[in-house]
């Protein structure tokens, strides 16, 4: 298992837009990938799971990968969050 | 026979155009036993691929005729199709209970719906139409029932609708479609936020436009008052011809000024601000050309959580404001909580009145752990901008000096620490008690800067809670009482060379603003959309002629001679 945590930098959250970013990356891997809010933890592949967090900005969030392609799915994960300025370390 | 109804102006501008409903099929997923479930599933398998299909042309119709922006809620909505905790259970459902996909889609999608809806948080409550639009999509298909297709428009109309999901939005043509009108939603439903994006007058919650209207009837969308006119007569439709080319032509007036500086007839400037309550409120400020922020109502960061925002929190709320504003003066309000803003889980002693109880500064004061974290969070975040501070609720000169003097202590503490903080940072206070009014030269002498927040002095100079309707007769802006007051503070200000702005609902208000010109305000700080506005009216005022008015209009007996004396001057 792979992990990262993240504090999120959009003004609105992780809304619809940059959730959509996070979750289409995360889709794309085979290992179960899982985002991490306070106590609460969802599958990083349903767009629903992450949006009914309603994670604001600043906020602090794990998310960690696990299975045969855990390294290449939490990169790509991470430079999704860099690029599109979801969050930063 | 002509008939009318009433709803939330939801987007400004008035249309005019034959009715075109857009009525969804009553979608009956009812529940079947079944006995092949894996053919069921396929059965769901084939619906949800269908959807994605016609998903994939609507988005990519979109960002060709719109944009990207509007196209990404298809891009949630595909996702929501190939989402692994709605599918899942859908087709488990299906399996152990061997219902028809129909009823099982049904039941699990409304599941999610009633999750989202129960939140706090306006915008995550909004996106429950989102999954009842997917839901509504994959069904229709199942049940092999054909939903509206707008895109097949070729008429101008005003769309009639039980309410507008995401994929009728954006499927609606600018070109045909020129107005909405919505049985139900507010201002911040999906259908009131597009039809403003697209500039289309909309009124939602009409109630019974659908039962109302017949397809093909003429119909007035008046988004400016709410109102929808039902097979107008001749004489109505030519008044409402008027009135939409004249907003029409002000609206092209208004959108030249937004670049442009707020000067009167005879040259002078004067800063038109905006009121704020969180970070992405900027947004709209910048749109509508806001010189400035002129109240930060931080008791935002506050509210919708179960807990105090920490130091880091706060520090990166303020300076994503600042550096949006850039370099553009914004005022920041402490946090003013009590009165009729509450937190449930800041437990405060129940005061029989609240508005003269614990509250604002006072709060600050008893609660000082909670005033220095916002405070160390301000003067972190004040690198990045123009940030001036204002103190909420001051009544004495030695609360004024309390304040100022934790804040330093905060300033030496982060700066013992090596932290960086702006060096020159104006701290002022909001004039919203008499007592500060009356002794505004005093308070001028050490403060850098006066806001006159009028709907509390308004309250308290006037003694009637503004909130209770049966005294709101005694809620009177244009009192000559208040008037005084705020030209003792304007004075006061200038005499120490100092500014004066308001934050309170006055400075946007079209008979007040003219006297304010004339006691000599410098910053009208108002909702943002009320700017443009202004900035039109003061252009073709003079503010030495408004002087010339000022000790006429502060020697009246009335609020309501002052109005009638002011409409006078300005040709009403």
């Amino acid at each position: 298992m792979v992990e990262k945590q993240y504090k999120i930098a959009g003004e609105e959250g992780l809304h619809a837009r940059p959730a959509s970013v996070l979750v289409g990356a995360a889709s794309s891997f085979q290992s179960d990938v899982s985002l991490q809010h306070k106590e609460k933890k969802v599958n990083l592949k349903s767009i629903l799971g992450v949006m009914s967090l309603g994670i604001k900005s600043g906020e602090t969030v794990t998310i960690s990968a696990d299975g045969a392609d855990e390294q290449e799915a939490i990169d790509r994960i991470d430079e999704v969050v860099k690029s599109e300025g979801i969050g930063t370390e | 026979m002509t008939s009318i109804l009433s709803g939330i102006a939801a987007s400004n501008g008035i249309a005019i155009a034959k009715a075109y409903r857009l009525e969804h099929p009553e979608l009956n997923a009812e529940k079947k036993t079944v006995t092949d479930t894996e053919k069921e599933i396929a059965r769901l398998e084939t619906a949800l691929k269908q959807s994605k299909t016609e998903l994939q042309a609507i988005k990519k119709r979109t960002a060709e005729q719109m944009s990207d922006e509007q196209a990404a809620i298809f891009e949630a909505h595909l996702l929501v199709l190939n989402d692994p905790e709605l599918i899942g259970p859908i087709k488990d459902k299906i399996q152990s209970d061997q219902v028809n996909a129909e009823f099982a889609l049904d039941e699990t999608a409304s599941t999610f719906v009633t999750m989202f809806e129960a939140m706090d948080n306006a915008y995550m409550k909004e996106r429950a139409a989102d999954i009842r639009d997917v839901t509504t999509r994959v069904l229709s298909h199942l049940l092999g029932v054909t939903i509206p297709n707008p895109s097949l428009v070729t008429e101008e109309v005003v769309v009639i609708a039980d309410d507008l999901t995401p994929s009728d939005t954006v499927q609606l043509n600018p070109e045909f479609v020129k107005g909405f009108v919505t049985d139900i939603g507010g201002r911040t439903s999906h259908s009131a936020i597009l039809a403003r994006t697209l500039e289309i007058p909309a009124v939602t919650g009409a109630k019974t436009a659908l039962a109302d209207i017949a397809n093909g009837v003429m119909v007035i969308v008046d988004g400016l008052n709410g109102e929808v006119i039902i097979d107008p007569d001749a004489e109505t439709i030519t008044r409402y011809e008027t009135k939409k080319a004249d907003f029409a032509e002000q609206r092209a007036e208004w959108a030249q000024l937004v670049n442009e500086p707020s000067v009167t007839a005879d040259g002078h400037h004067v800063e038109l601000a905006a009121n704020i309550g969180n970070p992405s409120d900027v947004t709209g400020v910048l749109d509508n050309g806001g010189e400035g922020i002129g109240l930060y109502r931080t008791e935002f960061l506050y509210m919708g959580r179960d807990s105090f925002p920490t130091e880091d929190e706060q520090t990166e709320a303020y300076a994503s404001v600042l550096k949006q504003m850039d370099g553009k003066p914004t005022v920041v309000r402490t946090l003013d909580i009590g009165g009729d803003k509450e937190l449930s889980y800041l437990e405060m002693p129940k005061e029989l009145n609240p508005f003269l109880g614990v509250r604002a500064i006072r709060l600050a004061f008893e609660r000082e752990d909670l005033f220095r974290t916002q405070l160390r969070a301000l003067l972190r975040a004040s690198v990045h901008g123009n940030l001036k501070i204002m103190f909420p609720m001051i009544a004495t000169l030695d609360e004024f000096r309390k304040a100022k003097a934790l804040f330093e202590e905060e300033r030496a503490n982060l700066t013992a620490e090596g932290i960086e903080v702006k060096a020159d940072i104006e701290v002022g206070i909001m004039v919203e008690i008499p007592s500060t009014a009356v002794m505004a030269d005093t308070f001028a002498k050490e403060v850098d800067f006066f806001s006159i927040g009028t709907n509390d002095l308004i309250q308290y100079t006037l003694a009637a809670d503004r909130m209770n309707e049966r005294v709101s007769y005694l809620y009177q802006p244009y009192n000559p009482a208040v008037l005084r007051l705020v030209r003792n503070v304007i004075d006061a200000a200038h005499k120490e060379g100092k500014w004066a702005g308001m934050c309170g609902e006055m400075a946007g208000d079209e008979i007040a603003a003219p006297v304010l010109l004339g006691l000599g305000l410098d910053e009208f700080s108002m909702s943002a959309s009320s700017i443009l506005k202004i900035r039109s009216l003061l252009k073709d005022l003079s503010k030495a002629d408004m002087e010339q008015h000022t000790e006429t209009i502060l020697n009246l007996a009335t609020a309501d001679e002052v109005e009638a004396y002011v409409k006078k001057l300005l040709g009403q």
